[in-house]
C-alpha cells in the first residue's frame, strides 16, 4: 500500500487508446464482444481477423503484449473446462494425436477457447488503457443507474483495503504456525472468511457514519 | 455579552439498545477558540460521547447544544456543518475516487457548487499541506497523508468545532508532529479525543477526563497530568520517560 502505484490492471500510457473517451471504449468493447459471440464457430478465418484487429490495437496502445498475456491467467479455469470438453462430450468420435475425442466436444472446446480468449484479451486491453475512475465516469455517461456506479466506485476504493486486511489476517495465522495444507484446515479458512466478512461489514457501517457526519442524506450530491 | 459555548453538554446520558449504559450524565462546556483534550481509558465512553456531538446518537437524557443550537432531528444538517468529526481510521472517512472529490463531499452536501466549492476544497487541502495531491486516489497516499486529508474533508465544511478521534494513532513521529503543527495553526475550536497524553499536553491547554461515563476531572492539562492520584484512579498512565512535573514551566509559558 505504498504511495504512487497504479491500479494492478492499468498500464500507464498516453496513446490514442488511453486518451479515447471511456464510454466510447466501453461501447466498442460491448459491440466487439457481441460480434465475437454471435460469430458461428466454424468461420475460422473470421476469428483470425478478430485476433489481428486486437493485436493491432494492442500494438498501437503501447501496452507490452507480455503484460496482457500474463493477466490472461484469469482465463485458466475456463481453459481447463475447454480441454476436458472433447473427452467428456458425447456424439461421433474422431482421432486427434492418436486420442479418440468427441467431434462435438472438440468444436465446443474451440469455440469456448477462441471466444473466451478474444473476450478476455479485449477486456484486459480496456482495463489496461482506462483508469478505473474514468471507467466509472464512462458508465455514468452511458446512463447506468447511479446507484450501481456508486457501488462499483466503493468496490474499487475498498478492494485494496479489504485485500490488505485479508493479507494481514493470513500473516497473523501463519505467524502462529498455521498453513492450509489439507481439507482438515478448511474450517479455519472458513472462519477467517467469516471474520473478514464481519470486519468489512463493520467498516461499511463506519464509512456510513463518517458520511452522515459530513451531512450525507442518502443521495450523492451532484 | 459573551458568545454561547460552542459545545454545551448538560447531563447527557445514554444507554445502548442492548442495555449497556455508556454515559451517566456528562456536563461539558467548550468556549470558542479553546483546544480541549478528552482523555479517558478504553471503554470510558469517549467515542459514544463524540457520536452525540453531531447527532449520530441521540441522548437518552440531557441536552446537547452547539453554539446555542439544540441537537434535534430538525437541526441535524446545521449541527453536522458546525461539528466536524474526524474518525480514527482515515480509510473509513475517505471513500471517493480522488482526494478532491472526497474533500468536496461535505461542502456539496451543504449545497455548494462551482467556484465556491472549488475554493473550499483548495482552502481545506492547503490548510493541511495536501493541495498538490488533489487528483490522487486516497488509497495511494501514505497513512499520515490520508489522516491529513481526512482532517481536510471536515475543514472544508468550515466547522465551528473540530472533533478528532485519536488523531495521533498509528502515525510515525514525524507525521505526528506535522499533524500537531497543522492543528495548532488552525483557527478553530478543537476537541481532541486521545490516549496520547504527551500529545494532549502539547496541543491542549485544557483537559477533560471521562471515566465510566462521567466527567471526573476538568482543568488545565498540566494540572490533570500531574495529579498522580487522579491518573492512577482512572487508568491513565504516562508513557515511559515522560514526566509532566518537569515540563510545567515550559508548558505554562507556551500556553500563555
Amino acid at each position: 500500500m505504498g504511495a504512487g502505484h497504479g491500479h494492478k490492471l492499468h498500464y500507464h500510457g498516453h496513446s490514442w487508446l488511453h486518451r479515447a473517451p471511456a464510454h466510447l471504449k466501453l461501447l466498442a468493447l460491448l459491440a466487439f464482444m457481441l460480434l465475437v459471440v454471435a460469430t458461428p464457430r466454424l468461420w475460422f478465418p473470421v476469428f483470425g481477423v478478430y485476433l489481428l484487429v486486437l493485436c493491432a490495437l494492442v500494438a498501437s496502445s503501447g501496452v507490452p503484449p507480455l503484460y496482457l498475456l500474463r493477466r490472461l491467467v484469469v482465463e485458466v479455469p475456463f481453459l481447463v473446462f475447454a480441454l476436458v470438453l472433447p473427452f467428456v462430450a458425447s456424439g461421433p468420435r474422431t482421432e486427434v494425436l492418436g486420442l479418440s475425442v468427441s467431434a462435438h466436444g472438440l468444436l465446443g472446446a474451440w469455440g469456448l477457447l477462441a471466444k473466451g480468449t478474444l473476450g478476455v484479451l479485449a477486456s484486459m486491453l480496456l482495463a489496461a488503457t482506462t483508469e478505473p475512475r474514468a471507467l466509472l465516469a464512462g458508465l455514468e455517461r452511458l446512463h447506468l443507474p447511479t446507484q450501481l456506479v456508486q457501488i462499483m466506485g466503493f468496490m474499487i476504493r475498498y478492494l485494496d483495503v479489504v485485500t490488505e486486511e485479508m493479507r494481514r489476517m493470513q500473516v497473523a495465522r501463519e505467524s502462529r504456525g498455521f498453513r492450509a495444507r489439507n481439507p482438515k484446515h478448511w474450517p479455519v479458512l472458513a472462519k477467517s472468511a467469516g471474520a473478514l466478512f464481519i470486519r468489512s461489514y463493520e467498516r461499511g457501517e463506519r464509512v456510513h457514519l463518517a458520511m452522515l457526519s459530513r451531512g450525507y442524506d442518502g443521495t450523492m450530491p451532484r | 455579552m459573551t458568545p454561547p459555548p460552542v459545545l454545551d453538554l448538560d447531563g447527557v446520558a445514554y444507554a445502548y439498545p442492548d442495555g449497556h449504559q455508556a454515559l451517566y450524565g456528562v456536563n461539558l462546556q467548550i468556549r470558542p477558540g479553546e483546544r480541549v483534550a478528552l482523555l479517558g481509558p478504553n471503554g470510558a465512553g469517549k467515542t459514544t460521547l463524540v457520536l452525540h456531538l453531531n447527532g449520530i446518537l441521540a441522548a437518552g437524557a440531557g441536552r446537547v447544544r452547539i453554539s446555542g443550537l439544540d441537537v434535534t432531528k430538525a437541526t441535524l444538517m446545521e449541527v453536522r456543518r458546525r461539528v466536524g468529526v474526524v474518525f480514527q481510521d482515515p480509510d473509513d472517512q475517505l471513500f471517493m475516487g480522488t482526494v478532491r472529490e472526497d474533500v468536496a463531499f461535505g461542502p456539496m452536501n451543504l449545497g455548494l457548487r462551482g467556484a465556491e466549492l472549488e475554493q473550499r476544497v483548495h482552502e481545506a487541502l492547503s490548510a493541511v499541506g495536501m493541495a498538490d495531491y488533489a487528483d490522487r486516489p486516497p488509497h495511494h497516499l501514505s497513512f499520515g497523508q490520508r489522516r491529513r486529508v481526512a482532517v481536510a474533508t471536515v475543514l472544508a465544511m468550515r466547522p465551528e468545532i473540530l472533533v478528532l478521534d485519536e488523531p495521533s494513532s498509528n502515525l510515525d513521529p514525524a507525521s505526528r508532529r506535522e499533524l500537531a503543527d497543522i492543528l495548532r495553526g488552525l483557527d478553530v475550536t478543537v476537541l481532541l479525543v486521545t490516549h496520547d497524553l504527551p500529545y494532549a499536553l502539547e496541543l491542549c491547554p485544557r483537559s477533560v477526563v471521562l471515566s465510566d461515563g462521567i466527567v471526573v476531572a476538568d482543568g488545565a492539562t498540566i494540572d490533570v497530568l500531574t495529579d498522580d492520584a487522579l491518573m492512577r484512579a482512572h487508568r491513565l498512565e504516562l508513557p515511559f520517560g515522560f514526566d509532566p512535573h518537569a515540563l510545567r514551566a515550559q508548558v505554562t509559558a507556551r500556553h500563555r
